[in-house]
């Protein structure tokens, strides 16, 4: 075991994993990450927490993660690269370390100019797959990115993000290899509503072989209105969400039963693709219908290791 | 002397843009005589701060004060370049003479005249931009970040430290759609373009290696630089 964490326990364990988000507060209160877990934790094998979302401020992730381990919930650190430098961003994985994080997922952040303070300036100092191979090397030579040593262990299971709609549509795979060698341990890719692309997606990945070397989970995003919807498909850079959904959710009488529908399919369907090891469910502001998706999905109960 | 420039050429350049009017007028309008400054290298081809635009925004602040009913002696000059001290001597008068310079020159030029200016304060007129281009006529573009360590042999001579919003080293990110950043549809995705720029050179396959964290430390963040050519430096010492 890299890490020891559930979520690798669940996934070098052959199942298919579960895993969901809780967006930190703006704000101080502890209780809104100690809600969103109660509802999400016999439901999935970890959670993530966000890192500044879209650029907006608010609680650190590391807080969250750690609120969520006094809960004896499996925490998914997320972190981008946008607001630390390398010398933060180590400190803050010594840290995360220390107080029980077991995951760390490596992200390049959205741009602060969709945040609400788009006059900051970025960081960027490293990059995403800079970062992952960074955390390996932490963790696999006890080494920082100067090559000094680092006293004590660093059990991480190193995960990293992927979007196979951004464009160019080909080199996708080879960037998702570039994670890989530099030490991905498991992918949670960019929500799927186009799963013809996905699976054209997911060809390519086991024609690289990428498969057995990375667990992929695939990212889903249930959709609560027609207005989200909508919103999804002409405002969110990197998400295709096909023209049939949105007409779908705008024909439905019950729209929000409609979304569900709607994920419980993509969600079937993902699971046939040959080298999909779980699903990582982002119910913003919706974390409720979380272990609803679960149930009728057929993913319970989760496996206790 | 000066050789005149054809717009059509694409010539790599310091741009600049002038500032708002009233933000000038904020920072000259307690002054009495003002010496409106104009470079006539890099910002002349921008149509930011040339001898022409110093002399129309003198009229202006000259209309300005009248409005205000404010006496002040607006006058106007421009030397060939505010980065080089042979250029100052014939307006050493003036520039004494003022009781503010507000210079039409990029940063740089503005630090270069307030060495020289004595007690006189030097303010700027422009906006220092970016190191750009003309792509065509009006329209200027960023292509270089002076970062001091140059790859652009290895990104199909497209700069992802100017041109890619994240300044990433292994792009693109999953922001890209349509060849476009996240920030703006009218801002081209860098990586998007390095990727097809390799694939037409045949040499994609060098990107399937990992770019490592870059040394940051020869730009901006490693404080202020300094570049020494010792031959020449020497010689200057002993004429």
């Amino acid at each position: 075991m890299k890490s020891g964490s559930n979520l690798e326990k669940v996934l070098e364990g052959g199942h298919f994993a579960v895993t969901a988000e809780v967006g930190p507060p703006k704000g101080t209160s502890a209780s809104v990450i100690q809600k969103k877990g109660d509802i999400l934790k016999s439901y999935c094998d970890a959670l993530n927490v966000t890192d500044n979302q879209t650029a907006i401020v608010r609680m650190s992730s590391l807080s969250g993660c750690v609120i969520l381990i006094r809960m004896g919930i499996d925490p998914v650190m997320q972190m981008v690269v946008r607001d630390r430098n390398r010398i933060a961003i180590q400190s803050d994985i010594l840290g995360a370390v220390a107080l029980g994080i077991r995951n760390l997922l490596c992200l390049s952040g959205d741009h602060q100019k969709f945040g609400n303070h788009p006059t900051a300036k970025n960081v960027y100092d490293i990059d995403s797959i800079q970062l992952v191979k960074t955390v390996k090397t932490m963790r696999d030579e006890k080494k920082f990115l100067c090559g000094e040593n680092i006293s004590g262990e660093v059990p991480l299971f190193i995960g990293a993000v992927e979007n196979p709609f951004a464009d160019p549509f080909e080199y996708r795979v080879i960037r998702l290899a570039k994670k890989v060698q530099a030490g991905a341990d498991f992918i949670q890719t960019q929500a799927v509503y186009d799963v013809g692309k996905f699976a054209r997606w997911m060809e390519m990945v086991r024609d690289q072989g990428l498969d057995k070397q990375v667990h992929i989970l695939a990212g889903v995003i249930p959709i609560k209105s027609v207005g989200m919807a909508r919103y999804m498909r002409d405002n969110v850079s990197g998400v295709s969400v096909p023209n049939e959904i949105v007409t779908r959710l705008e024909d439905a009488k019950d729209v929000k039963e409609e979304g569900v529908k709607i994920t419980l399919e993509i969600i079937e369907q993902i699971k046939e693709i040959d080298g999909i090891h779980g699903i990582h469910i982002m119910a913003v502001a919706w974390e409720d219908i979380v272990p609803v998706i679960a149930e009728r999905a057929g993913l319970l109960p989760r496996p206790i290791l | 002397m000066q050789a005149k420039r054809d717009e059509k050429e694409r010539i790599a350049m310091i741009v600049g843009k002038q500032k708002p009017f009233e933000e000038i007028w904020e920072m000259i309008k307690s002054f009495k005589k003002v010496l409106v400054f104009g470079c006539n290298t890099c910002v002349a081809i921008c149509h930011a701060g040339g001898g022409k635009e110093a002399e129309i925004l003198a009229s202006l602040i000259r209309m300005k004060a009248a409005q205000e009913d404010i006496s002040m002696e607006v006058k106007h000059a421009a030397i060939e370049r505010q980065c080089e001290p042979e250029f100052f001597e014939h307006v050493a008068d003036e520039l004494r003479a003022s009781d503010v310079v507000l210079s039409l020159a990029c940063g740089v030029g503005v630090n270069f005249l307030s060495d020289r200016t004595g007690d006189t304060p030097a303010y700027p007129g422009i906006n220092t931009e970016f190191f750009g281009a003309v792509e065509k006529a009006g329209i200027f573009k960023e292509l270089c970040a002076g970062c001091g360590g140059c790859i652009l042999h290895l990104t199909g001579g497209i700069c992802p430290v100017a041109r890619c919003s994240k300044s990433i080293m292994n792009g693109p990110c999953g922001g890209t759609s349509d060849g476009k950043c996240e920030i703006s549809q009218d801002v081209d995705c860098a990586w998007y373009l390095i990727v097809e720029r390799m694939k037409k050179l045949g040499t994609l396959e060098k990107l399937s290696e990992i770019m490592l964290p870059k040394d940051w430390s020869t730009g901006l963040y490693g404080g202020p630089r300094r570049v020494v050519l010792e031959h020449i430096a020497e010689e200057g010492k002993e004429s």
